[in-house]
């Protein structure tokens, strides 16, 4: 399955936890701490629900607690596409 | 998020009889979104019943219900707060916020613990609920919202307006049905007495999804009719039940002498409050209204003649309506006191709906004017009561409100104007 | 002074047996966890599979037929919790004037087993958003707004008096026996019928808090799930139960000759206006309740014999209260004794704060002190005496039980041996 960008990324937090008033998801936010969108670890959770159903794949429990950036978050989605047999 | 700095703690040595005084209003309601759009509606007796349109009712026995109107999700309520929030919440979020600014309160200000939050509730978020329990019996577990965890539970308002306002003070939630919205306004008063300055409190409620319609349909009280101003009649001899509403009032209840330090506007006070049960289904004995509303006039220290008007429960079921007419008669004698049901308007809102009727009578007192009844042309003679079919001039100084919890539950509140020192019992 | 309230009875349904209070403090005091594979429903596609069930027999503990299909089995372990109680209270409910007679019960989650099943059944399935009413079942209404559970305990006990629901998710129990204490002193009720029940152990309540990661995954060994304050815990075990209290003020409970098995002295809730499910490291607001429960009891921090700890097994609450009881006990925090009683019948939402002050009760009436289960490692963080595998004999005057629940709540209530205050 083809990897998952940010501006997928961004477009599915902000479907499932909403968007922080002040905070621009367009501009350069692969680095920026979810805290700082605005995002709690309840709303990294859910957005991690809505890839693993959305993508089939399984992340995880440390998943949430470790990827406190967008660009760590994807880089264990892609991880987990490209090695679909650790599902 | 701020750090924990300690200030003195708001409890200490405040006098038991501590008074209790309403300085905010927040409302939404079936007839008027915000505090004056439903007062203006309430007095002209224009009501907000009308054909369901939050679901497709049309299959359903009962299609009538209260809906709040024109309210816009994102133009009240954080974007962040959308996708784990019940629209009952939203509800409960915007009463809160106009409550709050009505009083004036900056909540930040407040000394640590010194606000808190009590509401009432009957069946949480529901149709978050509804949503998902669909997603769980037709997909799986793994498609239920990280959300739902407390998005549907009771205790979700006051957690939420805690949160929302930086309310760090004790916390409640109590569920008796349509009596709720009634205790938990005692619960806070409790509240003020055991040291708290400031307390947000009161009920918004609402469960029009097709799940909540089904289990309100269950409990047998909806009426069935199809026309909107002959669906809930309440005390006439035409009543066949109820229609069911969203939304409500919170209210800001503060110490009387914390509302006096910092200059603010009393809308009146919560004078007096009791609480009772019915005798079980099958067994002999009165049931308890009365008997709530004689226990509060007496806390109050007021006599029945004192009493100028009665916020009934009015279940438009015959035989509550009797006995709660029953009840009238036997404390203030036939016709011996106006009685006025503006939820003819709105429909009967679960927790939120004693909660909308104080928020009436503050205003009845601060307009001296008594909302009226709609859609009753008049009482069925048998229950000898003063009806207030049309919107009534004259001082209000002190009204009772009624409120019944399907099951059982009965309360009175006493609301006064006079914020003048009373003798107590 | 405002009057003194006691326990003079207990009722017990718990996980572990099939109800009583006698099973339920063996269990604790033995050290037995109740905890294992979900058996009330398939949960084999769930995360987190593992519970603390009750082996609950409605008609063996005497509930009609009726009673057994109008009720939910939250409501049913209430109303079987209230009438132990009552018996065990020797007081006679037909000799009481039930108009000062009151019942408070407090519950999380409701109905939630109940409308999970109805729900299946009207909307076929989840087939679609509109669900066909015909299907529903008469006393729908009755789980749909959960008072239903106070009226059918006041029904049964024959109560007239202020008669409510208190839901405040996890500190449901607490707060509700707290209420009730409250009704008394100010002399609304002479005699309340206070506890707190819930059966949560469904479908939908399992996946919601799969989804927040919040139960355990621990599932091949459910016996040892429950690990508060272990290094080693990764979530808290779904339980379910009820405990049910009559409480009365002393001086009538010493008037009847009652047996007092302990006074409730003190309470307080705070909120921590945080997050709805997260906690801040610090514990000020269940420091700040503990510090205005101490106060309103007129007990010095150092008077505390026996913490009954929250202790849900997560590893931000095991933190979080750790620090408040340091932060309102301080040194004292240290030599005294800790537990949860979680690891051993898991967590029940809004019933566990009412099992854990019959936990307390028992604890003041045997000089026992329940011990923390499948305590083997502490976490380095969690530096408390938190009574690991085995219960304790000591004198306890003073007890302190917290609870923490979703929504920001934080509840303390401080039991005592009423001996120890003077009249």
């Amino acid at each position: 399955m083809a990897e998952m960008t940010i501006e997928q990324l961004t477009r599915l937090l902000r479907d499932c936890a909403g968007e922080e008033e002040g905070v621009d998801l367009e501009g350069d936010v692969l680095d920026v701490p979810f805290t700082d969108l605005g995002y709690d670890s309840l709303a990294v959770l859910q957005a991690a629900g809505c890839v693993e159903r959305d993508y089939g794949i399984t992340l995880p429990d440390e998943t949430v607690a470790e990827a406190t950036t967008p660009r760590l978050l994807l880089t264990y989605v892609n991880e987990r596409l490209s090695t679909p047999a650790a599902n | 998020m701020t750090t924990a700095t300690r200030e003195a703690p708001a409890s200490a040595g405040r006098p038991a009889t501590a008074r209790a005084v309403f300085t905010g209003i927040g409302v939404t309601a079936p007839n008027g979104l915000g505090t004056e759009a439903w007062w203006a509606a309430t007095l002209a007796g224009r009501p907000g019943i009308r054909p369901v349109t939050r679901f497709d009712a049309s299959g359903y026995p009962a299609t009538l219900a209260g809906e709040v109107p024109g309210f816009e999700p994102k133009d009240h309520i954080p974007s962040r707060l959308l996708p784990q929030t019940d629209h009952m919440t939203r509800l409960a979020l915007t009463a809160a916020d106009e409550a709050l600014a009505d009083a004036g309160v900056d909540t930040a200000a407040l000394p640590d613990f010194a606000g808190g939050v009590v509401t009432a509730a009957s069946a949480g978020g529901f149709e978050f609920g509804q949503r998902e329990l669909q997603a769980l019996w037709s997909k799986g577990g793994q498609y239920v919202s990280a959300y739902q965890s407390f998005a549907w539970f009771y205790a979700v308002n006051t957690g939420q307006i805690s949160i929302r306002n930086g309310l760090r003070g004790p916390s409640g939630v109590l569920v008796s049905e349509q009596a709720g919205g009634l205790d938990a306004l005692a619960q806070a008063r409790r509240q003020l007495r055991r040291g708290s300055a400031l307390m947000v409190t009161g009920g918004v409620d609402g469960a029009i999804c097709p799940w909540g319609w089904t289990a309100l349909l269950s409990g047998g009280r909806i009426s069935t009719a199809t026309d909107p101003a002959r669906a809930y009649l309440p005390f006439s001899a035409d009543a066949r039940g109820h229609v069911p509403g969203e939304g409500g009032a919170i209210l800001i209840l503060e110490d009387a002498g914390s509302a006096r330090d910092r200059d603010a506007r009393v809308y009146g006070e919560l004078a007096a409050y009791a609480a009772t049960f019915d005798p079980a289904p099958g067994h002999d004995g009165e049931p308890g209204l009365g008997r709530a509303a004689e226990l509060a006039l007496a806390e109050a220290g007021i006599a029945p003649a004192g009493v100028d008007v009665v916020f009934a429960d009015a279940a438009g079921v015959p035989e509550l309506d009797r006995q709660e007419a029953d009840a009238l008669r036997r404390l203030f004698g036939p016709r011996g006191v106006p009685v006025t049901a503006p939820k003819t308007m709105t429909g009967r809102l679960s927790a939120g709906g004693a909660s909308l009727d104080v928020a009436a009578a503050l205003l009845a007192v601060r307009d001296a004017v008594i909302p009226p009844t709609v859609h009753v042309a008049e009482p069925a003679a048998e229950y000898a009561l003063d009806l207030v079919t049309d919107a009534r001039p004259g001082p209000v100084r002190t009204a009772l409100v009624l409120a019944r919890g399907q099951g059982g539950f009965n309360a009175a509140a006493v609301i006064t104007g006079d914020a003048r020192p009373r003798t107590h019992h | 002074m405002s009057r003194r309230v006691v326990i003079t009875g207990i009722g017990v349904v718990a996980p572990g047996s099939g109800g009583g209070t006698k099973p339920f403090w063996s269990l604790l005091t033995e050290g037995r966890t109740a905890t294992r594979a979900i058996s009330l429903f398939d949960a084999s596609s769930f995360r987190s599979r593992v519970a603390a069930e009750v082996d609950f027999d409605p008609a063996a503990s005497g509930l009609r037929p009726q009673e057994i299909r109008r009720m939910d089995r939250a409501a049913q372990f209430a109303v079987v919790a209230a009438r132990e109680a009552v018996a065990d209270s020797g007081l006679e409910p037909e000799a009481l004037d039930p108009h000062r007679l009151g019942v408070t019960i407090g519950s999380a989650v409701g109905a939630t087993m109940g409308l999970d099943t109805e729900y299946n059944v009207v909307s076929d399935g989840g087939s679609g958003w509109l669900v066909d009413h015909a299907y529903a079942v008469p006393h729908l209404f009755g789980h749909f707004v959960p008072s239903s559970f106070a009226a059918e305990v006041a029904w049964t006990v024959g109560a007239q008096g202020p008669t409510a629901v208190v839901s405040t998710g996890c500190t449901s129990g607490l707060d509700s026996v707290g209420h009730a204490v409250e009704l008394i002193r100010e002399g609304s009720a002479d005699v309340m019928v206070a506890g707190a029940t819930d059966a949560p152990i469904s479908p939908i309540s399992v996946a919601c808090f799969d989804a927040i990661k919040a139960t355990t995954p621990r599932n091949d060994d459910a016996e040892h799930a429950s690990r508060p304050f272990d290094r080693t815990r990764n979530g808290f075990v779904l339980g379910e139960g009820s405990a049910v209290f009559v409480l009365e003020e002393l001086a009538a409970a010493r008037a009847r000759g009652a047996h007092v098995y302990a006074e409730i002295s003190g309470f307080a809730s705070r909120s921590n206006a945080y997050h709805m499910t997260g906690l801040r490291t610090d514990g000020v607001e269940m420091a700040e309740a503990i510090r205005v429960a101490l106060d309103e009891a007129r007990t010095d921090a150092t008077a505390v014999d026996y913490i009954n700890a929250h202790g849900s097994g997560t590893k931000q609450n095991d933190r979080h209260e750790t620090a408040a009881f340091k932060r309102s006990l301080g040194q004292h925090a240290y030599a005294t004794p800790v537990s949860s009683i979680k690891s051993m019948i898991g967590h029940s939402l809004g019933a566990i704060g009412a099992l854990e002050i019959a936990a307390c009760a028992l604890a003041v009436e045997h000089g026992v002190i329940p011990p923390t289960a499948n305590l083997h490692e502490p976490d380095p963080e969690c530096d408390l005496d938190y009574t690991p595998l085995t219960a304790r004999e000591a004198r306890v005057d003073t007890v302190l039980s917290v609870g923490s629940g979703f929504g920001g709540f934080q509840s303390a209530m401080v039991l005592a041996r009423p001996e120890r205050r003077a009249v």
